[in-house]
């Protein structure tokens, strides 16, 4: 299965923005927040259709979302996932003594995983902590 | 039948917006309709009035049920959490009023905390850099009456601030900028062609990570000084253009966000970004302004400076404040295990903090004061939620540009609900009892 490798940043979305504020226990809340916008060249390099799970992998952590073509593109080698709990589990933590963590610029490796599936964001957190996979 | 509340701020990001009007029922108890909002203070209003809301504190058993209890107890149970713990963290503040904080900080100084407000996974490495080389700004008033050059350097109001762009920086008439959109000038900076880069008279996608190396190259245009033939991915002949259009401007401001206080560089990003203004003023009238996230982040360091010193990542184990970003921040904290209890209040560190961090809370004994359902609530021992600040409570706040607004209340909270102030104040008394302090 391929793998592509892509620069991941997060940050606010409108949607992500509605969601918390709606309720992070609702479902709307993963559609928001539980994917990774890839350029449409990079969904093509990952041979993935878009709306497809992935696995997303840094060094820091590994999370499972879903793979949807960009809203705001092109940008070509570059991830978004919108700031939440699903992105936290793979961006750098480290602040390099400034006290904020390195939130945009983690490398990443993108795999399609069509079988596994996209947590809600408070359960994804509570699991995490447990130690189980995500 | 219903009656309209006008001239309502909505507490949602750091423009607090100040003209919505809300339609609520005759007896003053529920919300039906909101006028003026974006479509993120919309949901925050009518969430607020949702039929599954939690209503009262609840404990987490250690089979992970929950059990409820009542607000006495809760606060019994923050209190003594507190005066057990030799390094307490207490962090959030942002979506709460002045008042609260003030009151929080009282708790702080008895139980010796370290107190931070969110700042610390937003805009802490701005506030380093305006300790650093101070900040040439000014109030969203004037960019709305004068500004005629805009730049938004690594933020995306279309986004995140929705009402900023229509409210004060690109779209309104103001007193010199009769023509409203059509005599500014609009740059943005960032790697994604994002909806806000979309309007822009020029879009800069820069090289992720490479803001200083831009920004250094924008002074060496300003100048006209040579450049190599592409800087952080943007052709010089760009570079030259949008500098040329900064000078000519009559006054100009940069909006900067995530992009430049979030990747590599840090707070050295926005000291380029900041020495850019500065130059700038050599020319012309220059202004910097960062977009602030939390509709009452900017009230936090503003209380937090007068009370303790510091804007935020204050120390106060040893009775007195101290002030390290890397050493007494959150992150840097939770990460090194050095802090034995956590009490979070307006904000959610669960969903926002690096996981890392968020697994070290949940192994603490915590409190977690927030009118919705989190994962912060959904890892901490004890969750009290409270009425809604800025719609079933009133109290100070400050916009980004720290002008002080006071937020209205317009409806009363679900029956038996306290606001966050009145829980700490509970908390506060009690402690002083246990600590023995008059």
């Amino acid at each position: 299965m391929a793998t592509i490798n892509v620069n991941l940043i997060s940050g606010r979305s409108i949607q992500q923005g509605v969601a918390i504020e709606g309720g992070k226990e609702k479902p709307l809340y993963r559609t928001a927040c539980g994917i990774i916008e890839l350029d449409p060249s990079d969904l093509k390099k990952l041979g993935a259709w878009k709306n497809t799970n992935v696995r997303v992998t840094s060094e820091f952590g590994s999370v499972v979302v879903k793979a949807i073509e960009t809203t705001q593109g092109p940008h070509m080698g570059i991830g978004f996932i919108p700031m939440g709990p699903w992105a936290n589990q793979i961006i750098n933590p480290n602040t390099y003594s400034t006290g904020m963590p390195t939130f945009k610029g983690t490398p990443v490796k993108v795999e399609v995983a069509v079988d596994q599936q996209v947590l809600l964001g408070i359960e994804l957190v509570q699991k995490a902590c447990r130690g189980e996979t995500v | 039948m219903t009656k309209i509340v006008t001239d309502v701020i909505c507490p949602f990001c750091g423009t607090l917006c100040d003209d919505l009007e809300v339609a609520v029922t005759d007896d003053g108890k529920k919300i039906t309709e909101v006028y003026n909002a974006c479509v993120i203070g919309t949901e925050k209003f009518l969430h607020s009035q949702a039929s599954d809301r939690v209503t009262r504190p609840r404990l987490m058993q250690a089979d992970g049920s929950y059990k409820e209890i009542s607000y006495t107890e809760a606060a019994e149970y923050t209190a003594q959490m507190m005066a057990k713990a030799k390094k307490p963290l207490m962090y959030g503040w942002s979506s709460t009023n002045c008042e609260a904080q003030s009151m929080g900080h009282e708790i702080a100084e008895m139980a010796k905390a370290c107190v931070d407000n969110t700042a610390a996974v937003c805009h802490g490495t701005t506030l380093i850099a305006v300790q650093d080389i101070g900040l040439p700004t000014c109030t969203l008033g004037e960019v709305k009456n004068r500004a005629d050059r805009i730049v938004f350097w690594g933020c995306n109001p279309a986004h995140a601030h929705p009402r900023h762009m229509s409210r004060y920086s690109i779209f309104p008439r103001g007193f010199f900028t009769g023509k409203g959109h059509k005599n500014r000038k609009l740059v943005v900076v960032d790697p994604r062609p994002t909806d806000t880069a979309k309007m822009a008279d020029i879009h800069l996608q820069v090289t992720q990570g490479q803001d200083y190396e831009l920004l250094n190259a924008f002074r060496v245009a300003l100048k006209g000084e040579w450049l190599p033939d592409v800087v952080a991915g943007i052709p010089k002949e760009k570079i030259y253009e949008a500098a040329d259009i900064l000078k000519s401007g009559r006054f100009g401001i940069i909006f900067f966000g995530m992009g430049v206080t979030q990747s590599l560089g840090k707070n050295h990003n926005i000291d380029e970004a900041i020495a850019v203004t500065k130059d700038l003023n050599d020319y012309t009238k220059f202004s910097i302004m960062p977009m602030r996230g939390h509709y009452n982040v900017t009230g936090s360091g503003e209380v937090m400076a007068w009370q303790f010193g510091y804007p935020y990542s204050v120390d106060l184990t040893r009775g007195f404040a101290r002030y390290n970003p890397g050493d007494t921040s959150s992150i840097d904290l939770l990460s090194r295990g050095d802090v034995d209890a956590m009490f979070t209040i307006g904000s959610d560190p669960g969903a926002h903090f690096p996981f890392k961090c968020v697994k070290k809370i949940s192994e603490l004994p915590s409190v977690c004061i927030d009118p919705h359902l989190t994962p912060t609530s959904g890892v901490s021992k004890l969750h009290v939620p409270v009425a809604f600040n800025g719609v079933e409570a009133g109290g100070s706040c400050y916009r980004m540009d720290n002008v002080p607004i006071d937020c209205r209340k317009v409806v009363e909270p679900p029956e038996g609900m306290i606001t966050d102030e009145q829980f700490l104040i509970m908390v506060r008394d009690r402690l002083k009892k246990i600590k023995g302090v008059a």
